[in-house]
């Protein structure tokens, strides 16, 4: 799926973030946004989701030659992982991941996979206020393992991580994108993998 | 279907457990229920006169305090997002959470009322209807008050805000519950009472997600 | 009629269009009272309340006042939340403490009207009870607005509130009817109305129209005010992140 951004114009609270802002996102290609904090990069995620109405311009989806609808595309294509992790903290782990993989339609299997690949397995039982900023994130990420979607949205997506880590998501992203998938990432740090940048 | 079974189950979860506040507000209740003899006195016919009118006052209240965390706690730790973005449209995400709220939040308030109720003076053989009007009137009272949760996302002094936005969208739920108790025990009839109940609560189930998911959008953007 | 009102629309148009309005309708309304007030004073005493029916031509006005503006509160919030119009969002904002303020002055004379007659301070009849239960829509609305950081989130949220509230007016008003009924009074005191005459009817309707041209007077002064303020809020905004 093709991400396409035209002249879009983005306001928060009255004052005009950005404006005239166009890029697109191939299959298979990484986007990395950068920008001074502020400057409306989890803004403009948000509004490729659907969530934000941007001021001016256009988001399209693309598949192929074709157009998507958007409310579709949002649906069923795209992960919008903030950088808050939504992870309830009375709930365990299990119960939170597997809540988050079904709510985006993975199955049982995927969803257990998704445990394998992030190494999650020692961390079900516990309840998610008891693990750390890195182990939340990953579990997070089980998501977009669990059910595979065209395009991964990702604000920060790799900060509470450690070296180790950021290089095995870094692996998880490549395969994503060699399969066809693309990503758009708001960082401050370089991403693992190769990526066009997009300054805000 | 199934994305809003999964939603409602989990929804139920958290409002049992830990820090759900379903069963606080029981406490809420019954300190509420036994603050009135302290306030109106022991003689039980004053106490009668005024009991179910306060058990249902009690519940109203009850039911807000349960429901002051129910979009909040989404909002703040940006799970709001996951299920804006999710295989149900927001209606549906709020139906089911009004919907569990009222099971896990109502259902024990239920049955408290009655209990209420006849500690304060009121008669026996009105504690089924009280029951079944209190069962009613909290289908009404959570999905009024969901709405008002979700209104008030974002705001300062949540818990307040929501009360003076979704009481006086109580009163006509407290005029026909307690106007059906009372009358039972007056002796005249009571199923216009109730039924006028069941047709707000019911009209709530129906409308309120929809106000309920175009605050929640507007809180989002 | 439609080409008018989306002409109108455009906050720079409406100002322009409606610049001496406001000075015009508040004259009016002046004349109208003047009148009002004077047919009040010279209609017929009650053969019951006597001189105290009077207040009748305060409250009563007040009482539809409160209830108009609220339909005025709902419309122009569902202008604002469907078509996203700022100026709809300032008119359902400049209209709600008017239309608070109508119900309260409402509730007062309606307290003041069975005071002489009785000695109660407050009547739990139909009607008082029926316009409590608006003043606290008024109050929730305005309450809800206050209390929301961003000006746009806080317009859209009221505006669903009041979309909410419009809906619900008829039950309240309904449900209140019943819990009269309910609740037969134990005695006969009642805030009756007099029996209608056209003595009566006529100061009453002038009383009515005066204050529905104050209230327009009121409120197109208020959202020129609201239009006047937002504009200055986006030049300091501009100003601040332009330094």
């Amino acid at each position: 799926m093709r991400l396409i951004v035209e002249n879009l114009a983005v306001a928060r609270g009255g004052r005009r973030l950005f404006e005239g802002l166009g890029f697109a996102a191939e299959p298979g290609e990484a986007v990395a946004l950068t920008g001074a904090n502020g400057s409306g990069k989890t803004s403009l995620l948000r509004a490729i989701a659907g969530l934000i109405r941007p001021e001016d311009g256009h988001i399209r989806f693309e598949d192929g030659h074709s157009g998507l609808e958007a409310d579709e595309a949002r649906a069923s294509r795209l992960h919008l992982m903030g950088h808050q992790d939504g992870l309830k903290p009375t709930r365990t782990a299990r119960e939170e991941l597997a809540f988050q993989a079904r709510w985006c339609g993975a199955p049982e299997a995927a969803i257990a996979e998704a445990v394998g690949t992030l190494e999650l397995q020692p961390l079900l039982a516990l309840e998610t206020r008891k693990l750390s900023a890195g182990q939340k994130r990953r579990l997070a990420l089980g998501r977009l393992v669990a059910a595979p979607r065209a395009l991964w949205l990702m604000d920060e997506p790799l900060a509470p991580l450690d070296a180790r880590w950021r290089e095995r998501i870094g692996a998880l992203m490549a395969a994503h994108l060699a399969g066809g998938g693309s990503i758009l990432a708001a960082v401050h740090d370089p991403l693992p993998i190769p990526a066009r940048g997009v300054s805000l | 279907m199934s994305g809003f079974l999964t939603l409602y189950r989990r929804e139920l979860d958290l409002a049992w457990g830990r820090g759900g506040g379903a069963l606080l507000a029981c406490g809420f209740y019954a300190c509420v229920a036994a603050l009135v003899p302290l306030a109106v006195g022991p003689d039980p016919e004053r106490l009668a006169a005024v009991g179910p009118g306060v058990a249902w006052i009690a519940l109203a209240l009850s039911t807000l305090l349960s429901l002051e965390r129910l979009y909040e706690r989404d909002f703040e730790d940006g799970g709001l997002d996951l299920l804006a973005l999710g295989p149900i449209p927001l209606e549906a995400v709020a139906l089911a959470k009004g919907l569990a709220q009222w099971t896990a939040g109502s259902l024990p308030l239920a049955l408290a009322t009655p209990v209420a109720a006849l500690l304060l003076g009121g008669a026996p053989q009105a504690l089924p209807l009280t029951f079944a009007a209190a069962l009613l009137g909290g289908l009404g009272f959570s999905f009024v008050g969901s709405m008002g949760a979700a209104l008030a996302l974002g705001a300062r002094r949540g818990g307040v805000l929501i009360a003076v936005v979704v009481l006086p969208l109580f009163c006509p739920l407290v005029i026909f519950g307690a106007g059906a108790i009372e009358a039972f025990a007056a002796g005249m009839n009571w199923t216009p009472g109730l039924a006028f109940l069941g047709a707000y609560s019911l009209a709530a189930v129906a409308l309120t997600p929809f106000a309920a998911a175009a605050a929640v959008r507007n809180a989002l953007s | 009629m439609p080409r008018l009102m989306f002409g109108l629309a455009n906050p720079q148009k409406f100002m322009s269009a409606t610049r001496r309005l406001p000075a015009v309708l508040g004259v009016a309304a002046a004349l109208m009272f003047a009148v009002g007030v004077w047919l009040s004073f010279t209609a017929p005493e009650d053969y019951q309340q006597g001189d105290t029916v009077r207040i009748m031509f305060v409250h009563v006005p007040a009482a539809w006042l409160g209830l108009m503006v609220y339909s005025i509160l709902g419309v122009s919030s569902f202008f604002a939340l469907v078509f996203r119009h700022a100026l709809a969002d300032a008119a359902a904002r400049a209209a709600a403490p008017l239309g608070a303020g109508f119900t309260f002055l409402a509730l007062v004379t309606g307290s003041l009207w069975g005071r002489p007659m009785w000695g109660t301070w407050w009547e739990w009849d139909a009607r008082l009870t029926s316009v409590l239960v608006l003043f606290l829509f008024y109050l929730g609305y305005m309450a809800l607005r206050a209390s929301i950081d961003d000006e746009q989130k806080a317009g859209r949220a009221a505006a669903v509130l009041a979309l909410v509230g419009l809906v619900n007016l008829p039950i309240v008003h309904f449900s209140v009817d019943w819990w009269n009924t309910l609740h037969q009074p134990s005695s006969v005191l009642r805030l009756g109305k007099p029996t209608m005459t056209a003595d009566l009817l006529t100061p009453l309707l002038v009383m009515g129209v005066a204050y529905m041209v104050l209230f327009f007077a009121l409120w197109i002064a208020s959202i020129h005010a609201e239009i006047r303020q937002r504009r200055a809020n986006a030049l300091v905004l501009k100003a601040a992140n332009a330094a």
